[in-house]
């Protein structure tokens, strides 16, 4: 779960920009974009394919080296920029989750790596030469519950020896580098559950085939995701991030970041389903008038709007408050919690605007209907968002 | 070579364009604005010349209002060195007509001394396909209009125009102003790095009168229309049936 904050976000008063920030920005991915139809998604997922022509052009085009700093070739703007453009991404109709987690998993390894890792990877990742897409972490048996994961790392030597399994690790078949979350102290010999796990650099073009496996995991969207397995993988102590033990609050402070990069995805789902459900409305003639001229239609449709902006305001919050170094758990959490939600309402008023149209394929509606679902799933649920708010935010007794 | 670029901002070509309820003119309150696609090509082609070292710098000038600032940075961002903002009004809706942006070009090609000026052939809002013809007139230059290829060779640039019917080219002396067609180049997209660089690159703001150009307009606009809605047209089976209507319905054959 995110840091702990005080009611309203902050102490020191900060502030956030309202409209169209970055506007630069948005109009160059909205270029970009132009180039990525619905057709050519639609296309991806008939074959199951990873969007690799979408995702060079964000790198050649400099989107995924956003948060990385100017010192490791990266173009170091902050949190917001980085929500803007993936925002973008998904008001165009595009989907960023083949690419969204080369933005920030870096940040693990930016702010607890040695110099010698972040010299030897970063340039890397800001470039797209390499790519650090993969999060090892959940597992079948130990979803949120992330404490208890089996992956152990033993100390052998000069290296780690890996045994276990992750799940759901999207697009592994295009990562050269996993970020790998696995228990080095047993369960048992610590005094914190949440101590003992460790935080892995791992050099995937070398550990396929010598103990790891990655097998794909078909699912209700083209997500690229897969199970990961690991067999006696070997791999040098210098793959460990920071301190042996304390990889789980490495992780940690990375999520709230992902919350809000996500969160802001959401914004941009609902802006494409607003749009499109209006343009639908008021062109669709039935009974001799528009049907956007019913109240029936009409208002499902303006209450996620209402919805949506109210959500982007504490997603703009959450990153104002991320960029000013403050304690944004808060708002990270509810901001992805009402965003995914607010994007969900859009997407429903959408397929039923559409009635029968919005199931062919060619609209495009049930696509981003599908893939706006996971929101309230992934990378965190709806009710462990409302547990920490309960917990962390209320003072209530920990539920779980 | 130093290579001058005129920009104009003007409703975005993706917009659909909505006229004012009162005819006064094209609705532009809350409208996404961008650079003229002709001039973008202009911009396009002198960073082709300047990466293929015939040209050493491309300066690119706006006049309007101060939003036009963010026409200038598109065109940094995609690789033009500096820029010149006239800030000649303050409302959107006021255009300045093609005889007052071409005297005010005039002043800035004496200040600057450009060996090439590269414009967009005609603005997409108000079609006029006037100022480069213009400028050439005032500065006394050789003018290459509708340009779907250039080639500088020495002091001679070769231009090929689109013209009715085909192509010609035409070898005119520089300096020169060429105006560039649809066909020259497909411009290239800023990309995010050099969208960051372009906000440190050096942008002048003037007024018309550091140049004493007067821009109040001479042309009253008296009523802006709609087009009529096109009508359905018709599915024919065969072309038996689009011959016979073609000759018994609409009798043009």
């Amino acid at each position: 779960m995110g840091n702990v904050s005080e009611p309203n976000g902050a102490d020191a008063p900060i502030s956030m920009p309202l409209g169209t920030d970055h506007a630069e920005i948005r109009e160059a991915v909205q270029r970009v974009c132009r180039d990525f139809p619905g057709e050519y998604w639609r296309g991806l997922e008939e074959r199951e394919e990873y969007p690799t022509d979408f995702v060079a052009a964000l790198t050649e085009n400099g989107f995924l080296s956003a948060l990385i700093p100017e010192e490791y070739g990266g173009l170091g703007l902050p949190l917001r920029a980085a929500a803007v453009i993936l925002e973008e991404i998904h008001a165009a109709g595009c989907n960023a989750a083949a690419c969204h987690a080369q933005m920030y998993i870096m940040g693990t390894l930016l702010r607890h790596g040695s110099e010698a890792q972040k010299n030897a990877y970063l340039p890397g990742i800001a470039s797209g030469e390499l790519r650090l897409q993969a999060f090892g972490v959940t597992e079948p048996t130990t979803g949120s519950d992330t404490t208890q994961l089996r992956t152990r790392a033993v100390r052998d030597g000069d290296g780690y020896v890996v045994n276990g399994q992750k799940v759901w690790t999207s697009r592994a078949f295009q990562s050269d580098l996993m970020l790998l979350l696995a228990r080095t102290t047993p369960l048992d010999q610590v005094t914190k559950r949440t101590e003992g796990l460790s935080t892995f650099l791992v050099d995937m073009r070398e550990a396929r085939g010598n103990g790891l496996e990655i097998r794909p995991l078909k699912a209700m969207i083209n997500h690229n995701t897969t199970e990961v397995y690991f067999d006696n993988l070997r791999i040098p102590a210098s793959a460990l991030i920071g301190e042996e033990g304390k990889g789980f609050r490495y992780v940690l402070d990375g999520m709230n970041a992902e919350r809000l990069l996500i969160a802001s995805e959401c914004i941009g789902d609902a802006r494409w389903f607003t749009e499109t459900s209006t343009r639908y409305a008021n062109e669709r003639t039935v009974f001799g008038r528009p049907i956007g001229q019913n109240q029936g239609v009409q208002f499902p449709i303006a209450r996620a709007y209402a919805e949506t902006r109210a959500a982007d305001l504490l997603v703009r919050q959450g990153c104002a408050l991320f960029d000013a170094g403050q304690p944004c758990g808060e708002a990270a959490n509810m901001a992805k919690m009402l965003a995914s939600e607010a994007s969900w309402h859009a997407a429903e008023a959408c397929l039923q605007t559409h009635g029968g149209f919005g199931f062919a394929r060619e609209y495009d509606v049930e696509r981003k209907w599908r893939e706006a679902r996971l929101y309230q799933v992934a990378p965190i649920s709806t009710n462990l968002v409302l547990a920490h708010i309960a917990q962390h935010v209320l003072g209530m007794p920990r539920s779980y | 070579m130093k290579v001058l670029v005129p920009v104009k901002r003007v409703i975005d070509y993706n917009v659909k364009v909505r006229v004012k309820a009162d005819s006064s003119g094209v609705d532009l309150a809350n409208v996404k604005m961008s650079m003229n696609p002709f001039d973008e090509i202009a911009v396009e082609q002198a960073i082709r010349l300047k990466e293929a070292g015939q040209a050493d710098e491309i300066v690119i000038v706006s006049i309007g209002v101060e939003k036009a600032q963010e026409t200038i940075r598109t065109a940094l961002a995609m690789g033009a060195d500096r820029g010149i903002l006239v800030k000649a009004v303050d409302n959107v809706e006021t255009d300045v007509e093609p005889l007052a942006v071409a005297k005010i070009l005039a002043k800035i090609v004496e200040e600057e001394g450009p060996g090439l000026v590269l414009c967009g052939k005609q603005a997409i809002d108000n079609d006029m396909n006037a100022t480069g013809q213009m400028l050439a007139a005032l500065l006394g230059w050789a003018q290459g209009t509708f340009a779907s290829k250039l080639a500088i060779e020495g002091d001679h640039a070769s231009v090929t125009r689109e013209v009715d019917g085909g192509l010609q080219t035409i070898k005119v002396k520089m300096p020169a102003v060429v105006t560039v067609d649809l066909r020259l180049n497909e411009p290239r997209y800023a990309s995010l790095p050099n969208i960051m660089k372009a906000k440190k690159k050096p942008l002048d703001v003037k007024t018309p009168e550091d140049y004493g150009v007067d821009v109040s307009p001479r042309l009253t606009v008296v009523s802006v229309k709609e087009p009529p809605a096109r009508k359905a047209g018709v599915k024919v089976a065969d072309v038996a049936e689009l011959v016979d209507k073609l000759k018994n319905e609409a009798g043009v054959i």
